[in-house]
């Protein structure tokens, strides 16, 4: 049985840490004698745990399984005793008791006193679950239909910010082409943080709720559009740790995965750097004039990453929800209400604002694209200091 | 009440005829039957299992295996929308109520139900909100998409579909608070002489908590869902940000609707089961007392521990503490109840025919699925499990095992009594066994797929889930096609067979089973003599 446990970073953990997880094995193994599948990865538990949080989390997952076995199993014996030993046809006669004060205080008291137990352990899981103070460093992520924008706000790397979309083709969704390892779980940017730091987390969204998540973290927080969330991780191993969106957020929920990779300190210093000079190389000159070529060639890719999902990439849409661009009224109508609607979104719709999350070049190259791609031979330019100008108003 | 048993007095002298109203479909339109509309709820309900079953089984076929198979994205999610809002509002509380019409007046020696004739117009406001419900597929931009929970803003960017499915659940709500104040008023003061409400049947005292429950939250629903519309065409701003408003307290007013319905759900399920135990147990149900109780208990606690559902949604910690203290409270009670039921079993003379198999189905898998709960409860495991498919198969536990395993023991159980004639035991048995094996097929692997990570509502998921889905794809299958078997049990039973006595349960106590069967039309014209020996259970 071939096991690429993707979802689960690129270490390999510490197996069978707990008596649950060998079990798990065995039981994994007999499955997969009828399993052939070349991906097949029979998990039966949590995933491994690469913080102290996740450690807790998965340890009290791990009491709390074995209590309620334990109260399941004697129950059941009870049921099962009787349905062996108390049947009719054995000509067993029934009793004659329906009421006994003490046993209903027995049975009232001892799982009280069992939860009372387990809440000790849980609730100061919690309460360090919920300690986001002090952190290394403080890295921003917007939710947006359908990828995530991150942007660090503290630390070495303050001002580096990008859009991190997944890479999964879409032939390979669509079944046309083989899928990869790390099939929809793969993005064209991951975050990148430094290892044993404590990251805080600030998650918001711009349109709808999303949910940032991060199983090998014990991280799971809504992105919710107009407010700030917080949370917090301290990644103890280097890797890549794979997690996906996880509040229905509309059509493509499912794909948009969250990466995070985590790298030494040398590295992340060289990444830092790195993302300084791309930063500073691929900024536009604000007043250049661009040829159509040149818009055409920019805006394609734009639209790939912002506009496809909904509008398609040949321009169709899926309307009435997605309206067509191709022969649309507003892609052949007025240049300054087709920026309007790019830049200020539809309210009511799943048409975003897109001013704060493109830059004026980005903007200028998916409209003059929009208004020169399919059927829209429009044959008209549209310029960056355009945009400029409609900023603000 | 006095009018009320007047009217079920008046004029009816010959018992068994119904010859002196319309015939063909104007009877059922007009009928103020308690038995005819307990029998329409019944179908309606099963007619709508059927639906909600299919759009299942679409989501499954397309979960089967990885890539895009059958169905676009967005129209995945209106199935899992519209699968969920079915089963919760078209299925399952629908089959209860035709349940407590049936059952509650022959239970408690009354003629009919209190309000004849508003029974009448609570059964039929369903199939207009079904309509509705159904009928936003077509809608421009097809049904919402949101899950059965409507969040905005989601919701908000939603077309016609979501207002359709608003005013559907408006119906279907008022409909819930004319047959939940039916019930209360009927329980409350058409019991027989000497039939003091703690010696009243388990099943009443089930619904008389379940309809406070109703009568309580479906107004917080319509208000939820009413702020929603007027967010949507009315330009205000409950919902958004931008206008001052907040997302997450559209996910308050839900929940505080929508944790009490579970119990709405449960409740009634709990009450059909103490039934059928005792009955097969040929012993009375332990604990009585301590089941009315833990009835009230689930039934008040269930108000308190809404925000359990929004761990991850950025509540204060207090909050999040409060929340998993007094969820956890729920456990006692809940227990308290399994361990009656088990210890009515114990030392008793039981016998294994249908009803019996579906309770005992009932109390294993419910309590699985009552104890993954406890397993949630704890929020910061929760934090892990939350949307993930451990939530999917701990919620089908308790939903598919708890209501509908309970739901069909009441059917087998009561079904002799509605027709007259006994049901197939071999095809009764099948189906139980279908019901079992495929359910835990389906249900089972999911708890390893959400463990694993994988979120629920996806249309596509990464390959290492392929394995596990493709089991309970197949599990899901064969679970929906077994329930085709009860259409086979109900027309054979309807058609003739093996005659019913008036009590063809040798264990079985109540009412119910002191009048012929098939029940005649009108029953219980004068109050019966009640004996107490011959209470409950």
């Amino acid at each position: 049985m071939a096991r690429h446990s993707s979802n689960r970073g690129d270490n390999k953990g510490d197996a069978g840490r707990l008596p649950v997880r060998s079990a798990g094995l065995l039981l994994a193994g007999l499955l997969g004698a009828f399993s052939n599948a070349a991906y097949a990865a029979w998990e039966l538990n949590l995933q491994m745990p690469v913080t102290a949080l996740a450690r807790r989390v998965y340890d009290l997952h791990t009491l709390l399984t074995w209590v309620i076995f334990i109260i399941f199993v004697g129950v059941f014996a009870v049921v099962t005793w009787s349905i062996i030993f108390h049947r009719k046809s054995k000509g067993h006669k029934a009793a004659n008791f329906h009421d006994n004060t003490a046993v209903e205080i027995t049975w009232t008291v001892v799982p009280t006193l069992i939860l009372i137990a387990i809440a000790f352990p849980a609730t100061s899981a919690l309460v360090e679950m919920r300690d986001t103070s002090q952190p290394d460093l403080t890295i921003k992520a917007t939710g947006y239909q359908w990828k995530w924008g991150y942007e660090y706000v503290t630390g070495d790397a303050a001002g580096v910010k990008f859009m991190s979309v997944m890479s999964t083709p879409r032939e390979q969704i669509e079944n046309k082409a083989p899928k990869g390892e790390h099939y929809l779980l793969e993005v064209d940017h991951p975050l990148v943080v430094p290892v044993g730091k404590k990251v805080r987390m600030l998650l918001t969204a711009t349109d709808v709720i999303h949910n940032w998540s991060v199983p090998a973290f014990a991280v799971k927080t809504d992105a919710v559009p107009g407010f700030l969330r917080d949370t917090w991780f301290r990644a103890e191993k280097e890797g890549t740790y794979r997690g996906q969106c996880s509040e229905l957020c509309g059509k493509d929920h499912g794909f948009m995965p969250v990466v995070v990779e985590v790298v030494s300190a040398e590295k992340y210093a060289a990444w830092v750097a790195d993302q300084k000079k791309a930063m500073a190389a691929s900024a536009d000159d604000p007043t250049k004039v661009w040829k159509m070529d040149e818009l055409m060639a920019r805006g394609e890719k734009v639209y790939a990453t912002n506009c496809a999902a909904c509008h398609q990439p040949n321009g169709a849409g899926l309307p009435p929800a997605f309206p067509a661009l191709d022969g649309s009224k507003i892609a052949k109508g007025p240049k300054a209400a087709h920026l309007d609607i790019v830049m200020k979104g539809k309210p009511g719709t799943a048409m975003a604002p897109f001013a704060a999350q493109l830059s004026d070049t980005d903007i200028a190259a998916v409209v003059a694209y929009e208004r020169n791609a399919w059927s829209n031979k429009l044959g008209e330019l549209t310029q960056p200091a355009e945009v400029k100008a409609l900023r603000g108003k | 009440m006095q009018a009320a048993q007047h009217a079920g007095h008046a004029g009816h002298h010959d018992h068994d005829s119904h010859g002196h109203g319309p015939t063909g479909i104007m009877r059922w339109i007009t009928t103020t039957n308690h038995k005819d509309i307990g029998t329409m709820y019944l179908w309606f309900s099963f007619a709508m299992f059927l639906v909600g079953g299919a759009m299942s089984l679409v989501i499954r076929a397309e979960l089967m295996s990885p890539g895009l198979q059958y169905v676009a994205p967005e129209f995945y999610n209106q199935m899992l929308t519209l699968h969920a809002l079915i089963m919760v509002f078209g299925a399952i509380m629908p089959a209860f109520v035709g349940f407590a019409n049936w059952m509650i007046p022959l239970m408690i020696g009354a003629p009919d139900m209190a309000f004849a004739r508003m029974n009448n117009w609570s059964f039929w406001l369903l199939p207009p909100a079904a309509i509705l419900l159904t009928a936003s597929l077509f809608a421009p931009g097809g049904a919402a998409g949101t899950g059965w929970t409507l969040y905005p803003p989601l919701s908000v960017q939603m077309g016609m579909g979501m207002d359709m499915a608003i005013f559907a659940v408006h119906i279907l709500g008022m409909s819930s608070i004319m047959g939940s104040i039916n019930i209360i008023t009927t329980i409350l003061n058409m019991r027989t002489p000497g039939m003091d409400l703690m010696k009243m049947p388990l099943f009443c005292w089930t619904w008389l908590v379940t309809a406070f429950l109703l009568i309580a939250s479906m107004p917080i629903l319509a208000g939820a869902v009413t702020m929603l519309l007027t967010d949507r065409h009315f330009g205000t701003s409950f919902f958004n940000a931008a206008g001052g408003g907040d997302p997450v307290l559209f996910q308050h007013i839900f929940w505080f609707f929508g944790h009490p319905e579970v119990y709405i759900i449960a409740l009634p399920a709990f009450g059909v089961v103490s039934h059928v135990i005792p009955a097969f147990s040929r012993k009375r149900l332990f604990g009585y007392t301590s089941m009315v109780y833990a009835i009230a208990a689930i039934g008040l606690i269930s108000f308190f521990v809404w925000a359990h559902h929004m761990y991850v949604t950025g509540i204060p910690l207090t909050g999040q503490l409060y929340f998993m203290y007094a969820t956890m409270l729920i456990a006692i009670p809940t227990g308290v109840k399994v361990f009656n039921w088990v210890t009515t079993m114990w030392r008793g003379s039981l016998s294994f025919e249908t009803p019996m198999l579906f309770a005992l189905g009932f109390l294993v898998l419910f309590t699985i699925g009552g104890l993954t709960g406890l397993v949630l409860a704890m929020t910061a495991v929760d934090i892990q499990l939350q949307d993930t498919y451990y939530v999917v198969a701990h919620f089908h536990y308790v939903m598919v095992a708890g209501a509908l395993f309970s739901a069909y023991a009441g059917l087998y159980y009561w079904l002799p009594k509605w027709t007259g004639y006994m049901y197939h035991e071999g095809i009764g048995k099948l189906h139980f066994w279908l019901s079992m094996i495929f359910f835990n097929i389906a249900f089972f692997p999911q708890h390893f797929l959400g463990l694993a990570g994988m979120p629920r509502r996806i249309p596509d998921y990464a390959q290492q889930f392929a394995d596990f889905n493709m089991i309970s794809s197949i599990g899901s299958f064969g679970f929906g096609f077994s329930q085709l078997l009860v259409l086979v049990v109900v027309f054979k039973a309807m058609k003739g067979g093996v005659k019913a006595d008036a009590k063809p349960w040798d264990g079985a106590h109540g009412l119910e089973w002191t009048v012929p069967s098939p029940a005649p039309h009108h029953t219980f014209e004068d109050p019966p003599p009640f004996d107490p020996a011959e209470a409950h259970g």
